[in-house]
């Protein structure tokens, strides 16, 4: 019943029970590991699959005597965890892939600076976009930055890996870097705990006989590089790298990460492990290169098994290269033969497809009749389920206001678009109104460019949409920059009080931060007014209200226009069970198929708790999914979805 | 039943905001607690928001499985809606799955808005069957509403599951992981929840087995 915050999980990390064995994600193994460390300071921007780190470490933050913050985005989280770790604390900065693109200008001058206490930065990557704009591989970061990168594959490997993070990083002076991907960091499985370190007192302070800049560049530039060859050494002899397999196998098989299990599995499967031998690598830069070099000498064939980009793949080939005459010619499999897709997430059958081609053994998952009859139901009978806004969401009624404004306006105008439940806008649930969508608070830069091309003969209106959080993040700057270059755009800030699409983390508008202490909220509307945009309020359930506000705005030609819609995200209000409206179809008055609306309410409108009846024809309220809105209830040109008070 | 007796791969499917998420923890929380290794992959990006979700519940005596269930290796499939049931079974069934689902639908966008078809109860009986060893159906949802929280149908689901015996895991272990997670008047409620699921099944297994055994007696005669 409910969801995953109500889970009693989240506070086990805190648990004083060394030896005990818990279902743990891998992000609550990471936390844990931290507290393990003696973590004292944690910064985060959430983005998933990163986002429990930091959530979890704030449910205990109280208890553990930890400082945890949500932070206005990555780069200012990671700011603070490294102030903390130059007063000598150890300190973890979490952030998913896009994330540490926004984290990454500090990061190239920071491994610089160097640090005093462990400092943590954990990038968790979400191969297949499950719940991102992009496929980005984190791994690279750490061979630009020079830095160390350390990748579990099991969930006490998340927590041991995360632990040891901190001692490494104190060993060099230098940030470690640590990759999740969704399956290591957003899946669950066995972790024991360990002992959590004694409370200390100790004074921290900030040491001033120390600068800690860049200078001089290149001489700490080619420190790095010795700290890599130090660290080769380390990583050499490090139980995160192992192999498994016969001594001279016909294909090794190299992983990381999540490939690791699946590469277990697919081999078991085939029933290849006299055949095939499998070498782990957890330390993923500087790569282990002895380690690498004596596993390259005992086969022919290697394949590599990993997600995202060839990082492997590309690295351990320049190792071959260096050390051609030692180990001789070898063939090599992976992305780039094309033995492994170069998109999407990795599984055991991918593997077993690779596997299958290099040694031409051949592997069915199931027979073909019964292939033949799961194809037939995929084709003729399965309908799709495509993402849509929840029921009552305020975004559709935001979403509802704009496009009606837009289609009266009449001059082609569309929306530029941004990160959140609201990039959902692009789908049919939104109306297809979200034209671009890509990184965080680019929507409002894109219009702030748009919004200057008017001597070019560019004259379609442009409505910039963008979330509460979002605003904050990435969003204000050129929100500024639109003004300051007298730019004609309007911004539609869609305000509903949380960080919904990671879960319902607070932000600076909401009044509470991750400490769960109360804070006066910042005032997104005093903001805007305070640099010269002309600011209006609207409550989008009150739809022509807020249509009439977006058609003012669309007539007005000059200058940055805001419009906050303001209603809190419906998964809130039913946290506190606060339902508004018992919403019911008059059959009477609906008059189904025959209506001139063409049925607005359920083929344009599209709520999942407004259905359509197929023996009345008539439309109908689904009363397990309707939350109560009421909005539907105003679109209905005959009136004939009724709302009364009082569900 | 798992095809070694070792391991058991079960998927718990249904549609954002079922409680799909919270029903596999608190197996997984129940079995780990037993010895049992576990390992649990969800599609959580759709967690809230209309879309097909499922939870992948890998146990083992023996070691940690990859979270990802490999095509048609799926033991179990618990559905919380029943076209998700055929979706899972596309990829992930083979001919011994035993599939345990709600009979409510939950009508996607695209067919409430007339652009696709949801198939009718006969149809897509016919198709679970065909992919399938066994099918329990259980009107979880109907269920939970009578009991005035539709949101408990996972719970209900959970009571089926456990009853039928195809995990490792006893009811009565299973409550202790349920009092861990809740607490006061949500204990109760859930409690009855998972007895109702319970019963339900139980009277599907012993409507099946009748109709087995006169099945048999007419042969026989």
């Amino acid at each position: 019943m409910g969801n995953a915050r109500e889970n009693a999980s989240i506070s086990v990390i805190g648990l004083h029970e060394s030896g005990k064995e818990l279902l743990l994600m891998g992000n609550e193994a990471i936390a844990r590991g931290a507290l393990e460390a003696g973590v004292k300071v944690c910064t985060a921007y959430p983005g998933t699959p990163s986002t429990d780190i930091i959530e979890t470490l704030a449910s205990v933050a109280k208890s553990m005597g930890i400082y945890v913050e949500w932070s206005i985005n990555e780069k200012v989280a990671l700011e603070v965890a490294a102030s903390a770790s130059f007063s000598g604390m150890r300190a973890i900065c979490a952030m998913k892939q896009n994330g540490l693109n926004v984290a990454s200008d500090f990061l190239l001058s920071l491994n610089l600076m160097g640090v005093e206490g462990g400092l943590l930065l954990v990038s968790c990557d979400d191969p297949s976009a499950h719940s991102s704009t992009n496929e980005q591989d984190s791994r690279p970061f750490a061979k630009m930055a020079d830095l160390p990168l350390l990748e579990p594959s099991t969930f006490q490997e998340a927590k041991e890996m995360a632990k040891w993070a901190f001692t490494l990083s104190e060993e060099i002076k230098n940030v470690c870097l640590l990759r999740g991907v969704t399956r290591t960091s957003h899946a669950r499985g066995n972790v024991t705990l360990g002992a959590l370190p004694p409370a200390t007192d100790r004074k921290v302070y900030f040491d001033k006989q120390r600068q800690r800049n860049t200078h001089p560049v290149h001489q700490k530039h080619n420190q790095l590089h010795k700290n890599l060859l130090y660290l080769e050494e380390v990583f050499a002899t490090s139980p995160f790298n192992q192999y498994q397999g016969p001594g001279q196998p016909k294909v090794l098989i190299i992983t990381c990460g999540s490939g690791w299990l699946y590469s277990l599995e697919a081999v078991e499967m085939m029933g290849l492990e006299d055949f095939v031998g499998i070498l782990k690598i957890g330390t993923l830069w500087p790569l282990p290169t002895k380690t690498i070099v004596e596993y390259l000498q005992k086969s022919d064939q290697i394949l590599f098994v990993e997600e995202v980009d060839p990082f492997l793949e590309g690295n351990v080939k320049e190792i071959a290269a260096d050390f051609s005459r030692q180990i001789g010619p070898k063939a090599f499999f992976g992305k780039r033969s094309e033995h492994i897709p170069f998109y999407g997430e990795m599984n055991s059958d991918r593997v077993i497809e690779a596997l299958g081609r290099i040694l031409e053994v051949h592997y069915q998952a199931r027979d073909s009749r019964y292939e033949a009859r799961a194809a037939e139901v995929t084709e003729k009978i399965i309908p799709g389920r495509v993402l849509g806004f929840c029921p009552g969401c305020p975004h559709r009624a935001s979403f509802w206001a704009v496009k009606n404004a837009l289609q009266l306006d009449s001059r082609e105008g569309f929306v530029t678009g941004d990160i959140g439940c609201y990039a959902l806008g692009r789908g049919p649930t939104g109306f297809f109104l979200l034209k671009t969508s890509g990184a965080m608070g680019s929507g409002t830069g894109l219009a702030s460019g748009f919004g200057k091309l008017a001597p070019f003969g560019f004259d379609q209106p442009v409505i910039a949409m963008c979330g509460d959080s979002t605003f904050f993040h990435a969003a204000m700057p050129a929100l500024v920059n639109a003004y300051y270059n007298k730019s004609n755009l309007i911004l539609v800030i869609l305000d509903n009080r949380a960080t919904a699409m990671t879960g319902f983390q607070p932000h600076p508008g909401v009044g509470m931060n991750a400490m769960g202490e109360k804070v006066t909220p910042v005032d997104i509307a005093g903001v805007c007014g305070a640099f010269g945009a002309k600011v209006e309020v609207t409550d989008p359930f009150d739809l022509p209200g807020t249509e009439q506000k977006i058609l003012q705005a669309l007539e007005d030609p000059t200058g940055v226009k805001v419009i906050i819609m303001r209603r809190e995200c419906a998964m809130l209000k039913m946290g506190e069970e606060k339902i508004s409206y018992k919403v019911q179809v008059d059959t009477r008055k609906c008059v189904g198929e025959d209506c001139g609306c063409g049925r607005l309410c359920t083929r344009v409108f599209r709520c999942p708790g407004l259905i359509w009846d197929q023996s009345m024809a008539k439309a109908k309220i689904d009363e397990v999914l309707c939350v109560g809105c009421g909005v539907c209830a105003d679109i209905c040109p005959e009136k004939a979805i009724v709302k009364e008070e009082g569900k | 039943m798992s095809a070694n007796g070792e391991s058991y791969n079960l998927i718990i499917t249904g549609v954002g905001g079922q409680g799909n998420v919270l029903s596999s923890q608190l197996i997984g929380q129940a079995l780990v607690r037993k010895g049992f290794f576990v390992t649990i992959g969800e599609t959580y990006g759709a967690s809230q928001r209309g879309g097909s979700v499922m939870s992948h519940v890998r146990i083992s005596s023996k070691k940690q499985l990859s979270p990802l269930i490999p095509q048609g290796k799926a033991d179990i499939v618990v559905a919380l809606e029943p076209v998700e049931a055929l979706r899972i079974l596309t990829i992930y069934g083979n001919p011994e799955t035993v599939v345990i689902a709600n009979t409510r639908p939950i009508y996607p966008i695209e067919v409430t808005s007339g652009n696709e078809k949801y198939p009718g109860e006969e149809e897509i009986k016919k198709s679970l069957q065909s992919l399938s060893r066994e099918v329990y159906y259980i009107p979880a949802t109907e269920k939970a509403g009578q009991l005035g929280l539709p949101i408990l149908a996972n719970i209900i689901m959970i009571g089926a599951l456990l009853e039928s015996n195809l995990l490792p895991l006893r009811v009565e272990e299973f409550r202790q992981t349920l009092e861990k997670n809740f607490s006061g008047e949500r204990i109760e409620i859930n409690l009855q929840a998972l007895e109702e699921g319970r019963k339900i099944i139980w009277t599907e297994i012993k409507n099946k087995r009748l109709t087995a055994e006169s099945a048999e007696d007419a042969e026989n005669n």
